[in-house]
């Protein structure tokens, strides 16, 4: 229903999932005004997550992952051209080709890019790559194609532990460098850290934790790499996988509360502007968004993951053409998966926000479990490893702010029960204060329910 | 107070052909425990949640009072229906590998056309009837073809596999009747044949690989080995049955719904592109399994406010939950496009169907070519007669005529 029609023209920047997924919901609603989507890709939306995977393998071409459309969007598509400026006053979009686009409403989805190489002649070696674009995909699909002595992948977080999974399928010899003390420990902590350790050593990895690479050697091509421990090794190919950077540098003398960790919203995905009032006409959602989740004590979370996108975009949809009371607060829980090394991992809640975790079904040994996250005796997140079928029953203990350890009686519990520390890096510093639980199954019934502190 | 039970009544024969005001009720009364100890569920929420729940055991051994059909017969060992993980999940994951994906993801986009010529084999040996009976003509012999097909069982032994199959089937009617250790005995005694059956079956197929999946049981082996002798007996039943006694109900319910609605029927004519939905939503509206029996809670649970104690039998009605308005517009409509239907018709969890895509392929070339087929098909008998299990629900005859 479109309560205060006065929303004529919306423009979303960013057309990627969640630029895609809120333009389908405002038509979906009945939006019938302009519809612009500005992108700086030039290619229509297309999804991501294959690119670490199938199209890495070879068994998906990189160009052939574009995002399935809902619905006829009747949209004014502006791709290859990337937003440089904002002006709120002026109620206008600043395009680098010099035009400016005026809004109504304005949804901000700009997503992150790959955090570069630091050093920039060293990341101008012919060999050395970052994954997040399909033409990164496709120009390192190729390289691999081509068979490399080395690959060299720099973070062990998912997409680097991906990368090295599919070239470990691929028979390639590959080294992976991490900083921390094991693969996927800043998402998934100490005990799954280590599994994942375990296994890409099992698979024939030389996996480097702990060390730092130092040079990335060569003349015009890349030969090799020296790590913080003084060793060094030959190789033609190193893909840099440190994370993503929040694009939000075009909002810079914007006004808005933007910055490296996102753009500030609140539970509505409407933007906060720098003094920390909230905006009626500009919306943010996506990765860049980062937005107060009263799961986790309201700490603000900005989140990389598929679902998410999908979901809050849908909410900030929603609450553009919604009046007041019909809006509806992004309460989803944080959801995400991964496949690598013949493993099937998907996350329910956010396992970093924790102190403990208990193997609740299944065996680290079998490589197949369900570990369950802690925080100060509540339930906060679940991750399972080729075991996604009870996830959803994690997911309501997270919603409801179970007890944990959860209730024991898991027809396949094998580990013992008894909680370990999460062993998460760099715990954030959680405040104690009150439990929130989440109630209702339908978005527009869910309520939070506050259950004072203990 | 003397009137039955709720369960009772569920499950008597005179309430066969629209168990859905019951459902309502039971839906209306929360979590329901009955005389005997047992608990019923109906609303989709709690269901969902339940079949999701690690702590729900399938096996029917984990009950405090153990029943009659817990598969006390020596011999052969309960299947992966009747299990729980991890066994259940090496079993299903063996038989999982000449079936579909990841190993054999091929297997049933590949039989398209096998089902769609075996469909108008048996509509052409029908072009002469002015009376079709839906049941004996047609939604019986096409899922029997195929999955005979399928395991490599010979379809002219099906007069045998049908006596078996029969028997087995009555065998875990929960219905509370005088005498139910009659039935659970001869339920177990033709489980024990048609398992020696199948075992012949596949061991003749050792070292002589045939394409069909009993061959694949004795002759494939993954990293997790092989299944053993009685394994593949116990598996080989459980596919064997479940492959035809559910989907010949969800084409029979299929047929009966459309002539239940003839704008439907006249839609999906227009729109045959909208068929899968419509097997969806068939899927919901009459689901040839209507409740799961068999879970047993292993730790006492809180269901919707309601303590279920450990070991107590937990049956869960699925299609009650299929029809809760909490989850479904207009829940008690049949609407061939529904979005939004996640149904409970295959369960979900981890015993979710095995055998779902496949029922799911049958099920719609075989409603789009028999509505194709008959050009003013109308019902000769409403409700039609049904067979007796209030588990698998469906009709034994579907009469109709050409118009």
């Amino acid at each position: 229903m479109l309560g205060e029609p006065r929303a004529d023209r919306i423009v979303i920047v960013g057309a990627s999932l969640a630029g895609l997924r809120a333009a389908e919901t405002l038509r979906a609603e009945g939006f019938t005004g302009s519809l612009t989507l500005i992108g700086d890709e030039t290619h229509p939306p297309y999804d991501r997550p294959p690119l670490s995977k199938q199209v890495l393998l070879g068994k998906v071409a990189a160009d052939r992952t574009g995002l399935p459309q809902r619905r006829r969007l009747d949209a004014d598509w502006r791709l290859g051209v990337r937003a440089g400026g904002l002006d709120p006053v002026g109620k206008r979009v600043l395009l680098d080709d010099g035009a400016d686009v005026p809004f109504d409403r304005l949804l901000i989805a700009t997503g992150t890019r790959a955090r570069p190489w630091p050093h920039p002649d060293e990341a101008a070696l012919d060999g050395v790559f970052t994954l997040r674009t399909s033409g990164d995909a496709a120009a390192l699909a190729a390289r691999l194609d081509a068979g490399p002595r080395r690959v060299l992948v720099i973070g062990a977080g998912f997409t680097g532990s991906e990368i090295a999974s599919a070239c470990r399928e691929r028979g390639l010899e590959v080294t992976v460098a991490e900083r921390g003390p094991a693969p996927l420990v800043g998402a998934l902590g100490g005990t799954l850290g280590e599994l994942a350790a375990k296994l890409q050593r099992a698979h024939g990895v030389d996996l480097r934790c702990g060390v730092t690479v130092t040079a990335l050697e060569g003349d015009g091509r890349l030969t090799g790499a020296q790590f913080s421990d003084g060793t060094r090794i030959d190789a033609d190919i190193a893909v840099i996988a440190l994370g993503a950077v929040r694009n939000t540098e075009w909002l810079a003398e914007s006004g808005l509360a933007a910055g490296p960790r996102g753009v500030t919203c609140d539970a509505g995905c409407r933007a906060f502007d720098m003094y920390g009032i909230v905006t009626d006409d500009i919306f943010a959602a996506g990765d860049v968004a980062r937005f107060p989740h009263p799961l986790f004590e309201y700490q603000l979370l900005s989140l990389e993951h598929w679902g998410n996108a999908v979901a809050q975009a849908e909410v900030a949809a929603h609450n553009m053409v919604s009046p007041g009371p019909r809006r509806r607060p992004h309460l989803t829980v944080p959801a995400f998966w991964s496949s690598q090394f013949g493993l099937n991992i998907k996350s329910v809640g956010v396992p970093t926000f924790s102190d403990q975790v208990v193997i609740a079904q299944g065996s680290l040994k079998d490589a197949r479990l369900v570990a369950v996250y802690g925080y100060r005796g509540r339930v906060t997140a679940a991750v399972s490893v080729n075991q996604a079928r009870s996830l959803d029953y994690y997911r309501h203990l997270i919603e409801t702010a179970a007890p944990f350890p959860p209730a024991p009686g898991a027809a396949d519990q094998r580990e013992s029960p008894v909680p370990v520390p999460s062993d998460v890096p760099d715990p954030k510093l959680l405040s104690h204060g009150p439990t929130v639980a989440l109630t209702g199954h339908l978005p527009d019934r869910r309520l939070t329910v506050v259950q004072p502190a203990r | 107070m003397a009137a039955d039970t709720l369960f009772q009544r569920i499950t008597d024969y005179a309430n066969r052909a629209d168990p859905y005001p019951l459902y309502a009720e039971l839906r209306e009364n929360g979590v329901a425990r009955q005389d005997d100890g047992s608990y019923l569920v109906g609303t989709y929420h709690e269901i969902a949640a339940l079949l999701h729940d690690p702590r729900i055991s399938s096996d029917r051994r984990q009950r405090t009072v153990p029943d009659g059909a817990a598969g006390t017969d020596e011999g052969v060992p309960p299947s992966f229906i009747g299990l729980d993980d991890p066994e259940h999940h090496r079993l299903r994951g063996m038989a999982m590998r000449s079936f579909g994906p990841p190993h054999t993801p091929d297997r049933i986009d590949g039989m398209h056309e096998d089902i769609t010529r075996i469909v108008r084999d048996l509509l052409a040996g029908l072009a002469d009837k002015e009376r079709i009976d839906v049941v004996d003509d047609f939604a019986y012999p096409l899922p029997v073809t195929v999955i005979c097909r399928l395991l490599g069982v010979p379809a002219e032994d099906e007069p045998r596999f049908r006596e078996w199959s029969d028997a087995i089937v009555a065998g875990f009617d929960p219905t509370p009747d005088e005498d139910p250790a009659e039935r659970q005995r001869a339920g177990t005694e033709a489980r024990k044949t048609m398992a020696l059956y199948l075992g012949d079956l596949a061991e003749r197929r050792r070292g002589h690989p045939s394409g069909d999946m009993l061959s694949a049981f004795v002759n494939d082996a993954g990293p997790e080995g092989q299944l053993t002798p009685l394994e593949t007996m116990a598996t080989g039943v459980l596919l064997l049955i479940a492959g035809h006694e559910t989907t010949v109900n969800l084409i029979t319910n299929g047929m009966l719904t459309l002539l239940r609605h003839p704008d439907a029927l006249a839609r999906l004519r227009r729109e045959p592109e909208l068929m899968p939905l419509a097997v969806e939503e068939l899927l919901r509206f009459e689901p040839p399994v209507q409740m799961l029996p068999q879970r047993t809670p292993l730790a006492d649970i809180e269901v919707a406010g309601r303590t279920i104690p450990k070991g107590s039998p937990l049956i869960l009605m699925l299609a009650a939950g299929n029809r809760d308005p909490q989850r479904f517009a207009d829940a008690d409509r049949f609407d061939p496009a529904r979005e939004d239907n996640q149904h409970l018709g295959f369960g979900s969890g981890v015993h979710s169907c095995f055998g779902a895509p496949l029922a799911r392929l049958e099920t719609q070339i075989a409603l789009h070519e028999l509505i194709r087929h008959l050009d003013t098909p109308r019902l000769i008998e409403d409700p039609p007669e049904y067979r007796r299990s209030p588990v698998l629900r469906g009709p034994r005859h579907l009469l109709i005529g050409r118009g």
